[in-house]
C-alpha cells in the first residue's frame, strides 16, 4: 500500500518535472519560460521528496527531506524573481501577445542597457529578438 | 518489484526527457537569461534524479546530496543574477 503511495508520488513528480521542461522549450517569452519552469519544477522536486521521505519512514530522512523542501519552496521564488527583473532590466523581449507590462514606465528610460546592441526603451519594446550571436 | 518497475520504466525516463529538453534550451535560448533559467531547470531535474535514485538504491545519504545540490543551483543562480545586473552599466 505504501510502495503504490510512494509510487504515485514519483510518477506525479516526475510529470511535473517533465511538464517544466515542456514549458521551457514551448512557451514564446522568457518570463512565461520562468514562470512555468519554477513552478512546475518546484512542486515536482517537492513531490519527489515526499515520497522519499514516505519510502523510507525514518525520522532523519523525513526532517532532512521536509527542511529540504521548505528550502526549495522559499528559495525558488527568489532566484525566480531575480532572473526576471534582471532580465526585465537589461531588455529582453517581450512576446508580442503581450496585453500587460506592469512595469512600462516604472524604470528611467537610460536604465535598460542590453546586451550589445542599442536598447529601444523599456516604454518601447519592439516584438524583435536584440540577441546578436 | 513494483517499485523498481515505476522507476525504471516511467520516472527515470521522465526525468531525463526533462534534462534534454532543458537543455535543448539551453543550447538554442536566445538571450544569457534564458540559458539561466535552462540551467536552473536542470538543476532541479539532476536534483530529482539524485533523489530517485536514493530511493531505487536504498541509500537514504544521498538525500544530502540532493539538498546541497539544491542550495548550490540556487547561489549559482543569485551570482548570475548579480552579475549581470552589474554589467548591464558597462557601454
Amino acid at each position: 500500500m505504501i510502495d503504490a503511495i510512494t509510487a504515485a508520488l514519483l510518477i506525479i513528480g516526475a510529470f511535473f518535472m517533465f511538464v517544466a521542461g515542456l514549458g521551457i522549450l514551448r512557451m514564446p517569452d522568457i518570463f512565461l519560460r520562468m514562470s512555468c519552469s519554477t513552478k512546475a519544477a518546484t512542486i515536482g522536486f517537492g513531490t519527489l521528496l515526499l515520497a522519499l521521505a514516505l519510502y523510507f519512514r525514518d525520522t532523519g530522512v523525513v526532517t532532512r527531506s521536509l527542511a529540504t523542501i521548505a528550502f526549495v519552496f522559499a528559495t525558488a521564488p527568489v532566484a525566480s524573481h531575480r532572473i526576471g527583473r534582471v532580465s526585465y532590466l537589461v531588455g529582453v523581449y517581450l512576446w508580442g501577445k503581450t496585453i500587460r507590462d506592469e512595469l512600462k514606465n516604472v524604470y528611467p528610460p537610460d536604465a535598460c542597457v542590453p546586451f550589445g546592441e542599442v536598447c529601444a526603451a523599456p516604454g518601447s519594446r519592439s516584438g524583435k529578438n536584440i540577441s546578436t550571436d | 518489484m513494483m517499485l523498481h518497475a515505476v522507476i525504471y520504466l516511467i520516472v527515470l525516463p521522465l526525468l531525463s526527457l526533462t534534462l534534454i529538453l532543458g537543455f535543448i534550451r539551453l543550447l538554442i535560448g536566445p538571450t544569457l537569461p534564458d540559458r539561466i533559467i535552462a540551467f536552473d531547470l536542470i538543476a532541479a531535474a539532476s536534483a530529482g534524479i539524485i533523489v530517485v535514485v536514493a530511493i531505487a538504491s536504498n541509500h537514504s545519504v544521498l538525500l544530502d546530496a540532493a539538498s546541497v545540490w539544491a542550495i548550490v543551483s540556487f547561489l549559482s543562480v543569485i551570482g548570475f543574477a548579480y552579475y549581470i545586473e552589474k554589467w548591464r552599466g558597462r557601454p
